[in-house]
């Protein structure tokens, strides 16, 4: 299996979702920005960081990049993506899922180990995990707070499209606690904290995250 | 050409922090009397004769605003 890791100007976290993805046994492909060939990937991560240096608006112009096209017909046709922080804010930009990432209620930046719940097990990315099983993740962002209008919420509800939700005190201000979502089809999945920071108990607070690349192979090799 | 301005404000339901916080520093520097800020941006595009309302709109749409969260304007200030 292999799955791209793209790099923007400016993208952060690369290397370790390149990491996590070697970590759950997959081949990890470095997609670049500018590039349209998305070199026979099975799925891809848009990790986090500050592509373009959030300009304009955090990733408004890196869903105008060349791969970006190739990552939106892809996904449209199935293929499991994983946004990331940054990479979340990308693929709502793109209109790949839903609503939009704004300034931090409280406006600080907000760098911990945050609890999640995982209330969706069906996405491409979370089936590897038992429903509501909580897990702890980093949380680094300054503009993770999730906004749609109500009936986007109700929707992404009612579908059961809210992937994971904030357990605690709400970091950001996020509509509802809401930390991640998915696409209706459940192959895009982006989510504001990062996974791929918490693989190895050596490096991260857990190795909690490990379970979304885990299921992103689960969701290939059922295919 | 034109200069054609565009103003993009967060909409009146979404939660403005950076504008709240503008407005809480206020009485701190001695100014009262302001009840609300809300903190948008502002664009100045210098566009040539071929650049018709219809693509402007497009731009301020579809990329200097998020429609999800932003409400936009655009004026020629200069004919």
């Amino acid at each position: 299996m292999r799955i791209g890791v793209i790099t923007f100007p400016g993208t952060l976290d690369d290397v370790d979702a390149a990491r996590a993805v070697r970590f759950a046994g997959a081949e990890a492909v470095s997609l670049w920005h500018a590039d349209e060939d998305l070199h026979g990937v099975d799925a891809v991560v848009v990790p986090g960081g500050f592509s373009y240096g959030d300009y304009l608006r955090c990733g408004a112009i890196a869903r105008f990049a060349p791969v970006m096209t190739s990552v939106a017909e892809a996904a449209r046709g199935g293929m499991p993506v994983l946004g990331i922080c940054n990479g979340f804010q990308i693929l709502c930009e793109a209109g790949l899922l839903p609503g939009a990432l704004v300034r931090n209620a409280k406006l600080h930046f907000v760098c911990r180990d945050q609890w999640l719940r995982v209330e969706n097990t069906s996405s491409a990315w979370s089936a590897r995990y038992e429903p509501n099983a909580e897990i702890l993740v980093p949380l680094k962002s300054g503009e993770g707070g999730y906004l749609a209008d109500k009936s986007t919420l109700d929707e992404l509800e009612a579908e059961g499209r809210v992937v994971f939700r904030y357990v605690g005190e709400n970091p950001n201000g996020s509509a509802r606690d809401i930390a991640g979502i998915c696409s209706q089809n459940g192959r895009v999945v982006g989510l504001m904290p990062h996974p791929e920071h918490a693989i190895d108990p050596l490096t991260g607070p857990t190795d909690d995250g490990l379970g979304m690349f885990y299921s992103a192979l689960d969701s290939l090799v059922a295919v | 050409m034109a200069r054609v301005v565009v103003d993009v404000m967060p909409k009146p339901e979404i939660l403005d922090p950076q504008g709240k916080a503008v407005a809480g520093a206020l009485p701190r520097l001695g100014f009262t009397g302001v009840t609300e800020v809300r903190q948008g941006k502002r664009f100045e595009l210098e566009v040539d004769d071929s650049v018709d309302d219809a693509t402007l709109a497009k731009i301020a749409e579809s990329f200097l605003a998020n429609p999800v969260i932003e409400d936009w304007s655009v004026r020629r200030v200069e004919p």
